[in-house]
């Protein structure tokens, strides 16, 4: 195979894992009727809680690799960003499921408060270790993260574009699919797909709405939270930067849509988003594009994309591809 | 035995919808869950500062106004930059406010304002030289205006006719502008060595007064009037609420919906394009990716808050831009990272989205053993 193709094709997919990672929580927290724009903020904050927690356990070690025991450099961040991630949902789903609070206010202005949250901490650690760049780098911890297969470079391409990953980006299919299997294999998914269709329904049945929406809220931010951790650890080798994250969260809610709701879907629009934003890195290898600037034109390629399948799954109007009937709207007991 | 009374017993609170809420009492709370947020956020500050209360609140003051015998000696930039950046916020969210009260959820503000910007850029640069100032201002408000009501446009239409989801159309929409704006910038200054337009001296909005921002301020101010009788009483107005309210009704009654969608997002599109204009050919007469600043989210917050009333919604942006640039000189101060500024916004914005639950409902708790029997 051509070797650019192949090249492509494995940069590609890290690329798409965090948006897989953010579509799958948002899923799941969309089946429960919430819409949840604090997405992008929620992966902020799970990156740098998995940050806080590698560059202090790389401190306490005297930031010698060999006195690092592998299996504590992967699961303290792990731990750490699922903490941090899931402390955002709570606060997430007590203002708008206990509060009631408008959701799409609510997220945006959490979205606000995670970036902020991300830069800051990120900014305050690179300051600490008085590095030159505004960066903190933690390359120890990122090796562990990146041990590949043993064998991956003896298989040539096939090697090169599915062996070649950190083990994030195989547990974030991993999880798409258990988060699939669950929410329309189980009694648990079942109930949350009622949650999310018609609470007033769900709660007469005896379902507890309140906790069924809490929970769903709070693993969808833990699964979110991954996605930035993977992106710093995986995909950036170790280094943050502030604002390096960039748009990926918003662009993972859009990957929702795309998929209608369904996480096996998620997976392959993923995937192919990883390869659309890989487009503007690799066009110039394919084509002449005369003037320099047209090649930033290829930038838009992923935004042009989720637009067009937003208009033609808005047109097409199938039952089974609606989003949750209730998605967006509190529910309150006594209302009827 | 024991169990099943204790079972049935009467949750230790329970919570009811208000009737009606006067409104002195739903404005202390407001008030109170704003004063909450700033106790909250001066205590962080203090933790990470070791500065006392006090003293962050007062460095946070003279960092947005400057001290205040300076305003009697008549330096009063700081105070003017406080205005401009209060009159844009406003700008954003007075163009918003019209499609939230029409259940419309309009997140493409930056996106709108940024093509509103872009046309007026072009406009500087392409005839700059070539027409009288005066006709190019009145081209380039023509085009901005024009520019971001086809930006309001475009997700108005498919929300029409196919019910395809707003807030996610508007978000991306916001992207593909600052790409574009990204792209414009690579053009015109192909070979120039830098990737920063520099200051194009045709097309400036004229300085009133001496002062750079009082157009601004002005243009912003008469906007804000303007929404408010327009909401309140004009025909158009009462149409908007009425689709906001409910559809059906609207139809029932008689109102094109399709159509004042389409129209209220024009509307909305073409105030953020004046927001743009004023930031492009108003004060900084360059433009880049970032000229909005990410203001477009915060207007979404300020018009909620606000209540979709205009004079509230200013006072809002005022809050917020005070926290934003007093936090941000409180960092500046202590050496802190800048992003702090986004924390205690993102904080005091938390407290008043939770507040409006005490003002929609009330909590009862259970009067001792006696009640709870019955």
């Amino acid at each position: 195979m051509n070797n650019i193709l192949v090249a492509f094709i494995s940069s590609a997919i890290p690329l798409g894992v965090p948006l897989l990672y953010g579509s799958t929580g948002e899923i799941v927290t969309e089946k429960s009727g919430h819409l949840n724009l604090g997405i992008p903020g929620i992966m902020y904050v799970g990156a740098i809680s998995g940050v806080i927690g590698a560059f202090l356990y790389e401190m306490s070690c005297g930031n010698v690799k060999e006195n690092m025991v592998p299996a504590l450099a992967i699961l303290i961040p792990l731990l750490c960003a699922i903490i941090g991630s899931v402390l955002m949902g709570l606060i997430y789903s007590f203002l708008t499921v206990t509060l009631r609070a408008n959701q799409n206010v609510t997220g945006l202005a959490l979205t606000t408060f995670g970036i902020g949250v991300g830069n800051f901490f990120g900014g305050s650690l690179a300051k600490l270790v008085e590095s030159d760049l505004p960066n903190v780098i933690l390359t120890k911890t990122s090796d562990f993260f990146c041990t590949k297969l043993p064998f991956y470079d003896k298989l040539g391409w096939f090697g090169q574009i599915f062996l070649s990953h950190d083990f994030l980006t195989y547990a974030s299919v991993v999880i798409a699919l258990i988060v699939s299997f669950v929410l329309n294999r189980t009694r648990t998914g079942l109930n949350l797909r009622a949650v999310g269709e018609s609470p007033a329904t769900a709660d007469a049945a005896g379902i507890n709405v309140t906790r069924y929406k809490y929970v769903s809220t709070c693993i969808g931010s833990a699964i979110a939270g991954l996605g930035g951790l993977q992106y710093v650890m995986a995909y950036a080798n170790g280094v943050w930067s502030n604002n390096a994250f960039g748009d990926r969260g918003w662009m993972a809610i859009a990957l929702v849509i795309f998929a209608l709701w369904k996480p096996t879907m998620a997976i392959l629009g993923s995937f192919l988003f990883g390869a659309l934003c890989n487009v503007y890195n690799y066009v110039h290898h394919f084509f002449h594009l005369g003037h320099d600037a047209n090649r930033e034109l290829f930038n838009l390629l992923p935004y042009v994309v989720t637009l067009l399948v937003l208009i033609i799954t808005s047109m097409r109007k199938k039952r089974e591809h609606q989003p949750p009937q209730s998605l967006g709207l509190s529910y309150f007991r006594e209302e009827r | 035995m024991a169990d099943t009374v204790k079972k049935n017993r009467e949750p230790l609170m329970h919570i009811v919808k208000r009737d009606d809420i006067t409104g002195w009492k739903a404005w202390a709370i407001r008030i109170g869950a704003i004063l909450l947020g700033l106790l909250l956020t001066g205590v962080i500050s203090g933790l990470l500062t070791g500065a006392s209360f006090g003293e962050v609140y007062s460095i946070m003051f003279k960092g947005v106004f400057g001290k205040f015998s300076m305003i009697f000696q008549g330096k009063t930039t700081m105070l003017w930059r406080f205005l401009q950046q209060t009159a844009i916020l406003l700008c954003l969210a007075l163009a918003v406010t019209p499609a939230f009260k029409m259940r419309f959820w309009n997140c493409g503000a930056e996106g709108q304002a940024l093509m509103g910007g872009l046309a007026a850029m072009i406009c500087m640069i392409e005839i700059g030289d070539k027409v009288p100032n005066g006709v190019l201002i009145l081209i380039i408000l023509a085009s901005s205006l024009l520019a971001g009501a086809i930006w309001g446009l475009i997700p108005a239409i498919f929300h029409a006719l196919y019910k395809t989801n707003e807030t996610l159309f508007t978000l991306m929409m916001n992207y593909v502008a600052t790409q574009l704006v990204a792209y414009y910038v690579v053009l015109t200054t192909a070979g120039a060595g830098s990737n920063i337009i520099k200051p194009v001296e045709h097309g400036n909005l004229p300085i009133l007064l001496g002062e750079k921002y009082l157009l601004n301020v002005l243009v912003v101010t008469f906007l804000m009037v303007a929404v408010f009788i327009y909401l309140k009483y004009s025909k158009h107005g009462y149409e908007i609420a009425v689709v906001g309210e409910s559809q059906n009704t609207a139809r029932y009654v008689g109102i094109n919906v399709k159509k004042v969608i389409i129209r209220t997002m024009m509307i909305s599109g073409a105030i953020c394009g004046i927001a743009g204009m004023l930031m492009v050919a108003g004060t900084d007469h360059s433009i880049n990716t970032n000229t909005m600043g990410g203001q477009g989210f915060t207007a979404i917050m300020i018009s909620w808050m606000g209540q979709f009333n205009p004079f509230i919604m200013a006072a809002m942006s005022g809050l917020v831009t005070f926290l934003k640039t007093g936090a941000a000189k409180v960092a500046d101060t202590f050496f802190l990272n800048s992003s702090y500024a986004d924390i205690v916004s993102g904080i005091v914005i938390l407290f008043l989205v939770g507040c409006e639950f005490f003002i929609k409902f009330s909590v009862k708790f259970r009067h001792g053993k006696k009640g709870g029997k019955v």
